[in-house]
């Protein structure tokens, strides 16, 4: 990965599926990991059951909040009607987390699918996994932490 | 380890940092009505030791409750929503008269594209129009330097200083260095002088001179607050541009020269003349209306024209560039993907008076919160939604015009925390002005849009505390409204039975449907299934719109995860085909 060029990546769902949490998680693992970081979403109206989104970018210095159209790095998408509607954002070659990676749907029907995608996200994020674990600590009440934690283990574990 | 590396360093989102930066200042005194993207200003705040901090009525108190705590000698913060600006506007206007005790800090949040409001106002006009000096942070980190800026600004130069921020500073995080907080001795009280804090004309008249001689000051420490940037490039074209618009430019654009101001009333004439006098060329970049370029062209620069299209909805990277005429990206809409619309939610208890409305096929007039979702379909049962509590004057004034047989169609619909942020002194109206309109009031027990906030009516406080309830049958009852019926939100029949009735009535009548937003108690019933061998899909169900009801490839059914068992699809099913799922095993 270029760490000199600001990395960006969207994470996509439906209002309650959990990517704030995700997203929140990944924000404070490069800003844990030492970088420039950046996190933008949208509350309110916008929440109830509707299209969610959250955009992060990190890198040495990074000006913009949003990331500019079709230069989408990483798309994590907890619903595979999301995952449709958000691809052409990502640049060619861009890696796609979804619902269509192997055990994701399984995983998918746990509150906690979203911290399995996060673990196979790790493969691709150049954060250490104390940088990881010290951010899902700080995002995930403690007593999910173990299911949570546990399903981040999985998606960090699998073979890719 | 990795601490040591981020020491007094935080990500934080804008408001987060809002409310740090007036915590490094000493505030003592916050206030605020809940809206968004302002709210998380207060909810942070309430975390800071030493700060008093309190969920107001609606947004004129929350700006007279700071502006006594300051007037007092304590330093004060006060949060809004930019339509709150609207209802805050009479007390800002005359405190730019008045002048301040303690620094009073006012933070005007707009929503440039409309995420979660009903305009998109600009309120930078707001600082011009009062005459108080303005602050436009462009990220976290600047949002609590000039916070606490913002405060010493407001005690050197005796004045209320608007901060104004936007969504996408408010719900964006950034790295923020973390300041010790100033070591202010306990706010002394200040004795009140009446010419100063007593506007009547004969003061007010010495006020407005002091206001003038004050903003002359103003222009020229302005001056001070503005950044130059050289770019990459020829240095022929330079840029003019504000708060977040600055970071587009810098990331689209890293060849062109920037002027950025961050004091943007009074406006730093002297640097923007110098700037502009330096360079070929100059662009304005901002969000919503023309407010730098009017004054850039006020002082006679020429600024190149950007049309009107820019106008609409939120700035982004990709619109600047357009407007800079730099390369964009274009990507095709991915054609049968719409973004997922907001809804109700399953089990919410604003559904079923919807249901019942549109049965009937009266006019709603409504108001802002979760329940305007009403009017989206299949309910379409909302028919006005203006500002806050103007859904409860609309429906008078339909009476008005049209007589009493009009109020026999139309019924106001209102949510608790809006009916007492300013509902209640448009049922008086209709009370006093002899109006037989039937007013629902959607009590779910909290500010559910927001994020479910307290209010007068919850019986708690912004800090947890306990709070006195206010009744809303004794209060309307005191209004002078007689015919008053509280019901349960999931009975059909009843809802349906008491609201014709309402209706029928040469009385003003309020219906107050009492149930709590479903996202405050996680407890849920049994969820319910569809019984696919009754089932004809004559969709009564999916008319209620409720996320749970589900078609599938076999025909409808409910999804066991989302259903809370409110029952009311039960209750619509005229076959009999819906049935808990308890009883159907």
């Amino acid at each position: 990965m270029n760490i000199e060029k600001t990395q960006s990546i969207l994470f996509a769902g439906l209002g309650g599926q959990g990517i704030l949490v995700a997203s929140g998680i990944t924000a404070l693992a490069a800003f844990h990991a030492g970088y420039d970081v950046k996190q933008s979403e949208v509350h309110g109206m916008a929440q109830r059951g509707g299209s969610v989104s959250s955009q992060i970018r990190f890198g040495k210095k990074v000006h913009s909040p949003l990331i500019p159209q079709g230069t989408v790095d990483i798309l994590v998408a907890v619903h595979p009607r999301e995952s449709a509607r958000n691809r052409s954002q990502v640049r060619p070659g861009g890696v796609i987390i979804d619902p269509s990676i192997p055990n994701a749907e399984e995983e998918l029907k746990n509150k906690w699918g979203n911290l399995y995608l996060l673990g196979v996200l790790s493969h691709y994020l150049p954060f250490s996994p104390e940088a990881w674990h010290s951010a899902i600590r700080s995002v995930v009440p403690q007593k999910y932490l173990e299911v949570n934690m546990m399903a981040f283990a999985r998606g960090t574990d699998r073979i890719l | 380890m990795i601490e040591s590396v981020r020491k007094n360093e935080a990500l934080l989102s804008g408001n987060e940092a809002i409310a740090r930066g007036a915590y490094e200042a000493g505030v003592r005194v916050g206030t605020a009505y809940p809206g968004t993207p302002s709210t998380e200003i207060l909810e942070n705040l309430r975390t800071y030791p030493g700060v008093n901090v309190e969920w107001s009525v609606n947004e004129k108190v929350a700006v007279e409750v700071a502006s006594g705590a300051s007037f007092s000698g304590a330093r004060a913060i006060v949060a809004m929503k930019h339509v709150g600006l609207n209802v805050a506007a009479d007390p800002l206007m005359t405190l730019a008269y008045t002048g301040v005790g303690g620094g009073m800090v006012v933070v005007t949040a707009d929503d440039p594209g409309m995420h979660s409001s009903q305009n998109e106002q600009d309120n930078r006009f707001f600082a011009r129009f009062a005459g108080i000096p303005m602050f436009e942070p462009g990220d976290s980190d600047e949002a609590r330097r000039l916070t606490r800026a913002a405060f010493d600004l407001s005690e050197r130069f005796d004045t209320p200083v608007l901060l104004r921020v936007t969504t996408r500073i408010s719900h964006s995080k950034g790295i923020v260095n973390l300041e010790e907080p100033e070591t202010r001795p306990g706010a002394q009280r200040i004795p009140l002088s009446p010419p100063k804090y007593v506007m009547l004309p004969s003061f007010a008249r010495q006020r407005a001179v002091v206001k003038l001689e004050r903003l002359s000051g103003l222009r020229r420490e302005t001056e001070k607050w503005v950044f130059s940037e050289k770019g990459t490039g020829d240095g022929k074209t330079g840029v003019i541009t504000s708060g977040v618009c600055y970071h587009y430019v810098r990331e689209v654009a890293p060849d062109l020269d920037i002027l950025r101001p961050v004091m943007t009333y009074p406006f730093p004439d002297e640097s923007v003349k110098q700037f502009a006098k330096t360079h070929e060329k100059i662009l304005v970049i901002e969000e919503l209306d023309t407010y730098l370029t009017d004054q850039v062209r006020a002082l006679g620069m020429e600024v190149q024209d950007l049309g009107s299209w820019w106008k609409l909805g939120e700035l982004d990277p990709d619109r600047v560039a357009k407007m800079l005429g730099k390369p964009v990206c274009e990507i095709p809409v991915t054609e049968g993907w719409p973004a997922a619309a907001p809804v109700m939610c399953p089990g919410c208890p604003h559904r079923s008076t919807f249901a019942v409305l549109k049965e009937l096929g009266v006019e709603a007039t409504g108001d802002i919160g979760c329940y305007t979702l009403g009017a989206l379909p299949p309910l379409n049962a909302m028919h006005t939604c203006v500002n806050m509590g103007g859904g409860v004057s609309h429906a008078f004034g339909i009476e008005k015009a049209h007589g009493p047989s009009a109020s026999e169609t139309t019924v106001a619909v209102i949510g608790d925390s809006t009916f007492l942020h300013s509902g209640i002194t448009s049922l008086l109206d209709i009370v006093y002005n002899g109006g037989t309109t039937t007013t629902i009031i959607l009590d779910n027990s909290t500010t559910a849009m927001t994020g479910r906030q307290h209010h007068p009516g919850t019986g708690f406080r912004l800090d947890g505390t306990p709070a006195p309830a206010v009744d809303l049958e004794t209060l309307c009852r005191a209004l002078g409204v007689n015919d008053i019926h509280t019901i349960g939100a999931y009975n059909l029949d009843l809802l349906r039975r008491t609201i014709k009735e309402a209706l029928a009535r040469r009385e003003p009548s309020v219906i107050i449907v009492k149930t709590p937003c479903v996202l405050l108690k996680r407890e849920h019933k049994m969820p319910y299934r569809i019984d696919r061998d009754i089932c004809s899909d004559c969709g009564s169900c999916t008319d209620l719109g409720c996320p749970a009801i589900c078609e599938g490839d076999d025909g409808k059914y409910i999804d066991p995860v989302l259903c809370v068992g409110c029952d009311l699809c039960r209750q619509v099913c005229e076959l009999e085909a819906i049935q808990v799922i308890e009883k159907a095993l």
